[in-house]
């Protein structure tokens, strides 16, 4: 018979680890787990939230392939990455970097750059939804109309609207990047700097090889943090362009979006299952690669 | 077991709330819509006069925002934990009759024939096998807004016909220094109501036919359909009255008075009744030059689940005879500002010469109802055709049969089975 008493003292603490650990353990089956093996399941079935599921094999992933709008939605997905990731990288590097010299109003500063970070996306976006309309109501276009300048269409485009529909969600990202950098710049020792002014270096090689080089941790950290955000943009998109979501002429609409219009204005659940699959497993990549990123800096 | 003691803790909920009736209260349904202050309003006058009526009957609403609430209904109603009377948009019906969700309404109360001759004819889409499933206490149609101040100022009348309405729309709008509009004659905006009059308005005001088959089948990659295509796009290309784009959205420019005329529906009466400084009156859809006249027409109806059994169902049976009566369509009026689905209380005097109802009701005699497949996306298919004319520079013949055969594939692949 098992008794608690009779066991080792490791054994003991291997039980109370496993108590604790249940916690956790469960709250991730039921809430990560479970519903992830479900939506896998889904993928393979055709199903519309009402009737019976019935299995359909590979259809969904072959109406994937076969769909020229995923191939659209697939590379918007990369360009918010592939724009925004390296975009927001530079600038919130640049004003971290500045920012960490001043002294002056360091805090009140440092506030300001975080406050959009704070901010709702939604509410966000619809005050910059309303910046870019046209004259007689766009703040944009107004300024452009008054120097006696043609308007711009910005989201009422195929080519313009998605830089404009990213730009506010880089601006909103920018407030954590820049304490993340912050940070980072921080934990640099300065016998290091010190060292680098007496032999006199330049400062662009103080820059290149001293910050740079020690920053690798946390540039690999909100590479990745950033990239996932703008894989899996929605918020921004969403509300920019409820009207026309995506559009126009889908150029703006990103994997997400197509998901959720797929699920939840077309009830093709094992459709929207199977981009769900494929956006997961980008996500997973993504992570992989984190993974083996920080393990080759050790 | 637990679904019985669910019940039953309703119904002690429900009994709390109504401490007058608590006694009496013998049979508890629920009823659900989606939130509109207006539609809750007026059900909760509706619940306490059936339940004056009917004191061994209860009735609990449940209401949700409009965003969540397809969604909602869809995952309770199979769950057997939703309502006994649900109202559904008319367009998802198919759906769950197919389900089975939905029980037929029981043909000695509601006898087809008595419901074909005294309701208006799109509510036959309801229909299925001899019986009827659903019924609607309202329904809604398009008409055209105009704001009174700016026409006055341009020294127009509102328009009849359709070359009317572009003359209107020239007289009345503006442009700055620059060339940029600032006040539009017309909105416009496949995004917003516009994609229901070009389907089964102008393409039938130009000789057209959109759907065949029972909706099945797109007609409008035709003669017909080009040349509502062409008057459509030419309100913004060739004669420059309007912008797809202006303020955002139609409804607003024309709230904000930038916009002299603008098509909506009745629903939208609400709305603008409460804005402050906006004169506006209400006409007819403008004819076509031969006085053919057209209109759309959508409602939500009210069904009973199949959840409601024994004497659940009856109470349901008696609940859905009196919001589909008279009085109840016409409270539905005055309160909610949807229109009556009976001639009968629509085509009243009083009714159909109402100077803001009046057009809208008027408009249902010659309505007709698009059976959607899924709407957002045949909707989307309109907007996408606009789009690939008016910033993709495409010919506009091309982007009609590339948009017809885009909407033949959503109708395909919806009744492949």
């Amino acid at each position: 018979m098992f008794r608690y008493r009779d066991l080792t003292i490791r054994q003991k603490q291997i039980v109370w680890a496993w108590i604790f650990l249940a916690i956790p353990v469960l709250f991730y089956t039921v809430i990560r787990f479970y519903p992830t093996g479900n939506a896998i399941l889904i993928s393979f079935q055709e199903w519309n939230l009402l009737g019976s599921r019935t299995w359909t094999g590979l259809d969904n992933y072959t109406k994937l392939v076969n769909d020229p709008v995923f191939w659209k939605v697939f590379a918007n997905t990369f360009l918010y990455l592939l724009i925004g990731t390296p975009v927001s990288l530079l600038i919130s590097f640049v004003i971290a970097y500045h920012l960490d010299k001043l002294r002056f109003g360091h805090s009140f500063i440092r506030m300001l750059y975080f406050l959009p970070f704070m901010t709702s996306a939604v509410a966000m976006a619809w005050v910059w939804r309303w910046f870019y309309q046209g004259v007689p109501i766009g703040l944009f276009n107004n300024f452009l109309a008054g120097m006696g300048i043609a308007q711009i269409e910005f989201l009422n485009s195929t080519t313009n609207a998605l830089p404009a529909v990213l730009a506010p969600a880089i601006w909103a990202g920018l407030g954590f990047q820049i304490i993340i950098f912050m940070a980072g710049l921080r934990s640099i020792p300065q016998s290091y700097y010190e060292a680098a002014r007496i032999d006199g270096v330049s400062w662009w090689t103080v820059l290149w090889e001293i910050t740079l080089p020690l920053l690798r941790p946390t540039i690999v950290f909100i590479v990745v943090f950033s990239s996932i955000g703008f894989l899996r943009i929605f918020d921004h998109v969403f509300n920019m362009t409820t009207n026309n979501p995506g559009g126009p002429l889908n150029s703006t609409k990103p994997l997400v979006l197509m998901i959720y219009d797929t699920a939840f204005n077309s009830f093709d659940m094992g459709y929207a299952a199977a981009q769900t699959v494929v956006l997961f497993t980008i996500l997973l990549l993504v992570s992989l690669l984190q993974l083996w990123l920080l393990r080759a800096d050790r | 077991m637990r679904t019985k003691l669910k019940s039953m803790i309703l119904a002690g909920a429900a009994a709390a709330a109504l401490l007058p009736g608590a006694a009496s209260a013998e049979v508890e349904i629920e009823y659900w819509q989606y939130f509109f202050d207006a539609r809750v309003d007026a059900m909760e006058q509706l619940i306490t006069s059936f339940e004056e009526a009917n004191p061994d009957i209860t009735v609990t609403m449940t209401h949700f925002p409009y965003a969540d609430y397809r969604t909602k209904v869809a995952a309770a109603i199979p769950a057997g934990e939703g309502p006994d009377v649900v109202q559904l948009f008319y367009g998802w019906l198919n759906d769950y009759i197919d389900a089975g969700l939905i029980q037929p309404l029981p043909t000695d109360t509601f006898d087809p024939a008595v419901i074909d001759a005294e309701f208006f004819p799109m509510v036959g889409a309801m229909k299925k096998d001899g019986q009827y499933y659903a019924l609607p206490t309202a329904v809604r149609s398009l008409a055209l807004f105009y704001n009174e101040r700016i026409l006055e100022e341009a020294g127009v009348e509102p328009p009849t016909t359709l070359d009317e309405l572009v003359e209107v729309a020239l007289a009345t709008t503006e442009r700055d220094g620059a060339g940029n509009i600032t006040q539009v004659g017309i909105t416009s905006g496949m995004t917003a109501q516009d994609h229901h009059w070009f389907r089964e308005v102008l393409i039938r005001q130009f000789g057209g036919e959109p759907y065949l088959d029972d909706y099945q089948t797109v007609n409008y990659d035709t003669e017909a359909g080009r040349a509502a295509l062409d008057f459509y796009t030419a309100l913004e290309t060739e004669h420059g009255v309007t912008l797809s784009t202006f303020m955002d959205e139609p409804q607003a420019a024309f709230k904000a008075g930038r916009a002299a005329m603008h098509i909506d529906g009745s629903f939208r009466v609400g709305s603008l009744a409460d804005q402050r400084g906006l004169r506006w009156g209400v006409t007819e859809l403008p004819a076509a030059a031969d006085g053919t006249q057209s209109n759309y027409s959508s409602y939500w109806v009210n069904a009973i689940t199949s959840k409601a059994e024994g004497e659940k169902f009856d109470a349901s049976v008696k609940f859905m005879q009196f919001i589909t009566s008279d009085e109840a369509m016409q409270l539905w009026l005055d309160v909610v500002g949807e229109l009556p689905a009976k001639p009968s209380v629509g085509m009243t005097d009083e009714n159909s010469n109402d100077e803001v109802f009046g057009p809208f009701i008027r408009g249902l005699a010659y309505a007709h109802t698009t059976t959607f497949a899924n709407e957002s996306s045949q909707r989307q298919v309109l907007v996408d055709m606009v789009s690939r004319i008016n910033i993709g520079d495409q010919d506009a013949g091309e982007s009609l049969t590339e948009a017809a055969a885009a909407e033949q594939v959503i109708l395909d692949e919806y009744y492949a089975d």
